[in-house]
């Protein structure tokens, strides 16, 4: 949200500096079973975003004092390699990558059925190789295959897209330099089979009729991602 | 908060509709949400729940219907121990009068110094169990937070002194024993070899040297294979 109003992103003809619509999506590839040692584990690519989602568990939860004696918990950890930006990343955890950690295992908690594995672990490890923007919705997409790959019981998969707002016009997906000069933006985590919302943050200032629209964009990209999610899920690694 | 439903219609073709599988013994693949039906018409089996009157997959794999009864035969899943489960474990620890035994699943087994192969003074388990040995062991007891009490003390369960332990999926292990053991018997004559199929989805295979090598080889393709023909539905 760098409020650079006057770079024009979007042209005469009403498409995106990359030749898309406002409503539509950058290219998605969902592929499971990329990292054999995992109990499971999935890949998203997005746009130029490339994110692998790898669950290991359910385990005994150590330390001791982090166990619950009715259900599992959910450990998440999100990190951008150093590569995955042109400007290098420190390695190791920071404010940012603790917020998403903690905001995409709320979302995943969601669905869950964590109270069939008491005093578990479930670790959920996404790590980004290459960020174009959106890496928080494809993190959480990446995790939400990994789980059911690994044969974790979930009442639903999870989507999650963000729109925006870029001169003026609500877009579906941003890149990046919709991320950065943009007005706004809206991600949200989507469960396809109720229609149900478990996450929903908002950077910039939408007004209510745009706000409609980039819930409308969201839905509409959210059943289009299930889609692939759900076909990479059987189709199978062999 | 809710918005519309966006998912769209699991496969339609074939009588596969929102009403769930129509015949007997029809197979279609599945993913965590789809919906498989009315719960008026039909009952929950492994891995599908009812929310709102409807069946509900909570996992990912094959959906299968025998009768009235929808479950989901899941494509990977973790080993959940049972009592009186035939297991080969591996001791990972000690204290004074217990071992600690990992037998697959997502909790550490424990067998008490009572339940243990032989006499061993307290203190003294190192001398006949070490960090590493290989069991074949019982389940006695799973308490309800997953916690289970492995035994000896049985026909046959005991140390694992030869022989090579393979891991496979605990979902295809019927595939490896097959019917009536069909697929077992004949994988034992072919490389005269001597094979347990643990509970945990762990087969101990003993022999010459070549016979456990071509049987592990064996095993390999036929996990392979049944990987391969279970998701292209031909089973």
């Amino acid at each position: 949200m760098g409020g650079y109003g006057d770079v024009q992103m979007i042209d005469d003809k009403g498409l995106r500096m990359d030749g898309r619509k406002p409503s539509e999506c950058r290219p998605i590839e969902i592929e499971t079973g990329v990292v054999p040692v995992a109990d499971g584990s999935a890949r998203v690519r997005w746009g130029l975003n490339d994110v692998i989602a790898a669950v290991y568990g359910p385990m005994e939860a150590h330390p001791r004092k982090i166990q619950r004696q009715d259900r599992a918990v959910l450990d998440v950890r999100y990190n951008m390699a150093p590569f995955s930006t042109t400007d290098r990343i420190r390695p190791g955890f920071n404010r940012r990558s603790r917020e998403i950690s903690k905001v995409t295992a709320e979302a995943l908690e969601s669905v869950v059925m964590l109270e069939l594995y008491p005093r578990s672990k479930i670790r959920v490890e996404i790590e980004v190789l290459c960020a174009e923007a959106g890496t928080r919705c494809a993190g959480i997409t990446a995790a939400s295959a990994a789980l059911a790959h690994a044969g974790i019981p979930m009442t639903d998969l999870v989507v999650s897209v963000a729109s925006g707002k870029v001169n003026g016009v609500v877009v579906c997906d941003l890149n990046k330099e919709e991320d950065n000069y943009g007005e706004a933006d809206l991600p949200m985590g989507i469960l396809p089979n109720s229609g149900e919302l478990v996450f929903l943050q908002m950077d910039g200032d939408l007004s209510q009729e745009d706000f409609k629209i980039a819930w409308d964009y969201n839905m509409e990209a959210a059943s289009h991602i299930h889609e692939i999610m759900a076909r990479a899920l059987k189709g199978g690694d062999a | 908060m809710r918005g519309r439903r966006v998912a769209g219609p699991i496969d339609m073709t074939r009588g596969r509709g929102a009403g769930g599988p129509h015949g007997s013994r029809e197979s279609v693949l599945v993913a965590p949400g789809d919906d498989l039906g009315d719960s008026k018409e039909l009952e929950p089996g492994h891995g599908v729940i009812v929310v709102d009157g409807r069946l509900k997959a909570v996992k990912q794999g094959r959906m299968t219907k025998e009768g009235k009864n929808v479950g989901i035969q899941p494509r990977r899943t973790a080993y959940v121990p049972r009592p009186s489960d035939l297991v080969i474990g591996f001791v990972e620890g000690m204290t004074n009068n217990i071992w600690f035994i990992d037998i697959g699943a997502p909790f550490n087994a424990i067998l008490p110094l009572s339940l243990g192969p032989s006499k061993a003074s307290f203190g003294g388990l190192r001398s006949v169990l070490d960090v590493g040995d290989a069991i074949l062991c019982r389940i006695q007891e799973v308490e309800e937070n997953h916690s289970s009490v492995a035994t000896m003390k049985g026909m046959g369960l005991r140390k694992l002194k030869t022989g090579s332990v393979e891991s496979v999926d605990p979902h295809l292990l019927g595939r490896v024993i097959g019917s009536k053991g069909a697929n077992l018997s004949e994988l034992k004559e072919k490389t005269d070899t001597r094979i347990i199929v643990a509970d945990n989805a762990r087969v101990w295979i003993d022999g010459d040297v070549e016979g456990i090598i071509s049987a592990r080889a064996e095993l390999g393709a036929m996990m392979m294979k049944a990987k391969i023909s279970e998701y292209r539905g031909d089973v």
